[in-house]
């Protein structure tokens, strides 16, 4: 067979525009299948879907909700970035009430819970609009727990999720924040960012798998055993109708954070 | 014709040369904002999207806004602009450029880019307005360059590109509307969260574009012997008036709305951008301008005894094409920010590498445009218009 020139780029050019576009067409049937550890280790703890309340009345000073925040940034990593505050990592932290439920505030509210530090985390919604919005599914819902995830490997740092998120949840690596980790206090076990993602709270899917609840869970225990009380933060299967975190909501009145807005929160909070 | 680009006078090179330094300059830039990350620029955790998104959402208008020529004459067979239309294509062909660039520099992993491709997500956005913009590149490079072909051989233009003609006049909303929807689509941003803000970016598109190509309609005419005619830019003239008109009266029902209704989540990024928001007024002077700028081109634009003055149709222009400038290519992605989702105020202003990194985008539009205006200019110059011109050629 012999071709001129012109054929041959003309071939060429076409089976090149076919060859991207069947990839794309390859890869969004392989996305529908979601990546599976081969085997599960047996005691990972498991939910249909994972949720949090925090208990208000167990964090009254920076003592009781501190040591929760210190764990989880220490357990992922998270740079501490003082220079500049435009460039903060937070992956869970305090706000006040009328900051973290905004639209309900009352100048006649007792001053007691307008200063109370809620803790604000991802809600790991069950209707996520960062999911929706993520261009590359960077940021995706696992399916068998609910844990919306990131993957810092794919994420393009759009920051389209940063509009998207309701909740203020997510931060942008502005600039390499390895330096901004203590070394001593570096876990070899998480990997550390590069600049230009998104990162934020993954409910400590890491931990989940080795059969430990979320870091932040486990410090308010720690410092429940000590004051002797009941720990702060309640981690269970919103699913699961014996859950702790179940009982809790059956019993307690408890607030999420702008529910109106349909993302369906999966932190409670009692007051 | 590409030749037809590297024949050019003194003042063709001296323009050419000072968009390239321009864009070496901004390239210098970017190589520090990509060693460093994006926080060289303004933006922060709060204010997320800053001026380099902003230029994006006003150019995709800018590029939408070529069917405004595009579509009296090849659907109403509106003879007045065959010259302009080439103008316009250009106009998109150069615009869409910049706005795949301005996406380019904000990303912060630029080199994974192709991911949007890899794993294709027909829920985001995002994915739709690749494709739209991608496709609307395409179509105006393929229905310019054979118009202008057949032009150039001085006959019709092959039957084939007819279709495409069409679709690009159906595709050029699309891309304005999917580019609303990044914004109009969110919840729990008020600012945005607004059914006519698909509305609103194509009426200030379809006034800002087309005072731009008047305005670059008047450099062609003065600095070359190519006419695209009085009487195209007189109608474009209208084009403006009445889509300024119209995009006014879509801000003030954003404004009837928030300010009636009086629900402080509506009501706080205007008066964050127009008044200041305690205490953080950083921006009022900017929309003020922008404001000033709407209400004196629309004094000279509403009247046709001032409009058909063409000196003063350029000032209406000019002040057109900055005050939408202003309100989509800043303040609208800002205001969208402030306050955040906790209602606290963090403020943004672009850094100098952010400006220069962004006049550099600028300056490669503009090279694109010089390029393929000055082809498209070579080769009108050399066609006769005796059927519809008023001043003719050779």
């Amino acid at each position: 067979m012999s071709m001129n020139r012109r054929e041959f780029i003309k071939i060429a050019g076409l089976s090149s525009i076919l060859g991207i576009g069947g990839v794309a067409g390859v890869s969004a049937l392989k996305n529908s299948v979601e990546a599976s550890q081969t085997s599960k280790n047996p005691e990972a703890l498991t939910a249909k879907r994972w949720a949090m309340v925090v208990d208000m009345s167990k964090f009254a000073s920076e003592e009781d909700f501190q040591p929760c925040i210190d764990a989880c940034h220490r357990a992922h990593n998270v740079p501490h970035i003082t220079d500049n505050p435009k460039h903060e990592i937070k992956w869970i932290w305090p706000e006040t009430y009328e900051h973290a439920f905004p639209g309900n505030e009352d100048e006649y509210r007792a001053e007691k819970y307008q200063h109370m530090p809620f803790l604000m985390l991802c809600n790991h919604c069950e209707n996520p609009p960062c999911v929706r919005v993520c261009p590359t599914q960077a940021t995706f819902k696992r399916k068998s727990d609910g844990i919306v995830m990131m993957d810092m490997h794919r994420c393009i740092g759009c920051r389209f999720c940063m509009a998207g998120c309701p909740y203020g949840a997510r931060s942008f690596n502005y600039k390499n924040p390895r330096p901004f980790i203590d070394e001593s206090k570096k876990n070899p076990e998480f990997p550390t960012r590069m600049k230009g993602v998104v990162e934020k709270c993954t409910l400590c899917y890491e931990r989940l798998a080795k059969g430990l609840e979320p870091a932040c869970v486990e410090a308010a225990k720690e410092v429940a055993a000590k004051k002797g009380t009941t720990p702060g933060l309640i981690f269970g299967d919103l699913e699961d109708p014996n859950s702790e975190v179940r009982k809790i909501l059956s019993e307690r009145f408890t607030i999420r954070r702008k529910p109106e807005l349909g993302t369906g929160p999966s932190v409670y909070y009692i007051i | 014709m590409l030749e037809k680009a590297i024949y050019g006078g003194r003042r063709y090179w001296v323009w050419v040369c000072f968009l390239l330094s321009l864009i070496g300059i901004g390239f210098l830039a970017y190589l520090y904002q990509f060693q460093n990350g994006l926080g060289v620029t303004g933006m922060s955790r709060d204010v997320s999207w800053g001026l380099y998104i902003g230029q994006f959402t006003f150019l995709v208008g800018v590029a939408a806004s070529g069917v405004m020529v595009v579509l009296p004459y090849y659907l109403h067979n509106y003879k007045k602009f065959a010259r302009l239309t080439i103008l316009g294509e250009f106009l998109a062909i150069a615009a869409v450029i910049m706005c795949m660039l301005f996406i380019f520099v904000d990303l912060g992993q630029p080199l994974r880019v192709l991911n949007v491709i890899l794993h294709p997500t027909p829920n985001s956005v995002m994915f739709y307005d690749m494709l739209v913009l991608s496709g609307y590149l395409f179509l105006n490079v393929l229905i310019g360059w054979t118009v202008l072909g057949a032009e150039r051989k001085e006959v019709p233009p092959p039957k084939w590109v007819k279709p495409f003609i069409i679709l690009s006049i159906a595709w050029a909303p699309s891309i304005h509307t999917v580019t609303a929807f990044l914004y109009a689509g969110i919840p729990g941003r008020h600012f945005w969260l607004s059914a006519i803000m698909a509305a609103r970016f194509l009426a200030s598109a379809f006034a800002g574009g087309p005072s731009l190509l008047i305005i670059l309609a008047m450099i062609v005419r003065k600095y070359t012997k190519f006419d695209p005619g009085k009487e195209a830019i007189q109608t474009l003239g209208k084009i403006v008036t009445y889509c300024m008109l119209i995009n006014v009266f879509f801000l003030g029902l954003e404004f009837f709305t928030a300010f009636y209704s009086q629900i402080p989540g509506h009501m706080h990024s205007f008066v964050y951008l127009y008044t200041g928001l305690h205490g953080h007024s950083q921006l009022v002077p900017v929309m003020w301008l922008s404001s000033i700028l709407a209400v004196i081109a629309i004094a000279l634009l509403v009247f046709p005894q001032i409009r058909k003055n063409e000196s003063l149709l350029a000032v209406a222009c000019v002040a057109t094409f900055f005050s939408l400038w202003i309100d989509k290519g800043f303040g609208l992605v800002i205001g969208g920010f402030v306050p955040n989702p906790f209602e606290k105020i963090t403020e943004y202003w672009p850094t100098l590498p952010e400006a220069l990194i962004t006049l550099a985008v600028w300056s490669i539009g503009f090279l694109v445009l010089t390029i393929l205006y000055k082809i498209a200019i070579s080769v009108k110059e050399d066609v006769v218009f005796d059927k519809y011109g008023e001043r003719q050629i050779k």
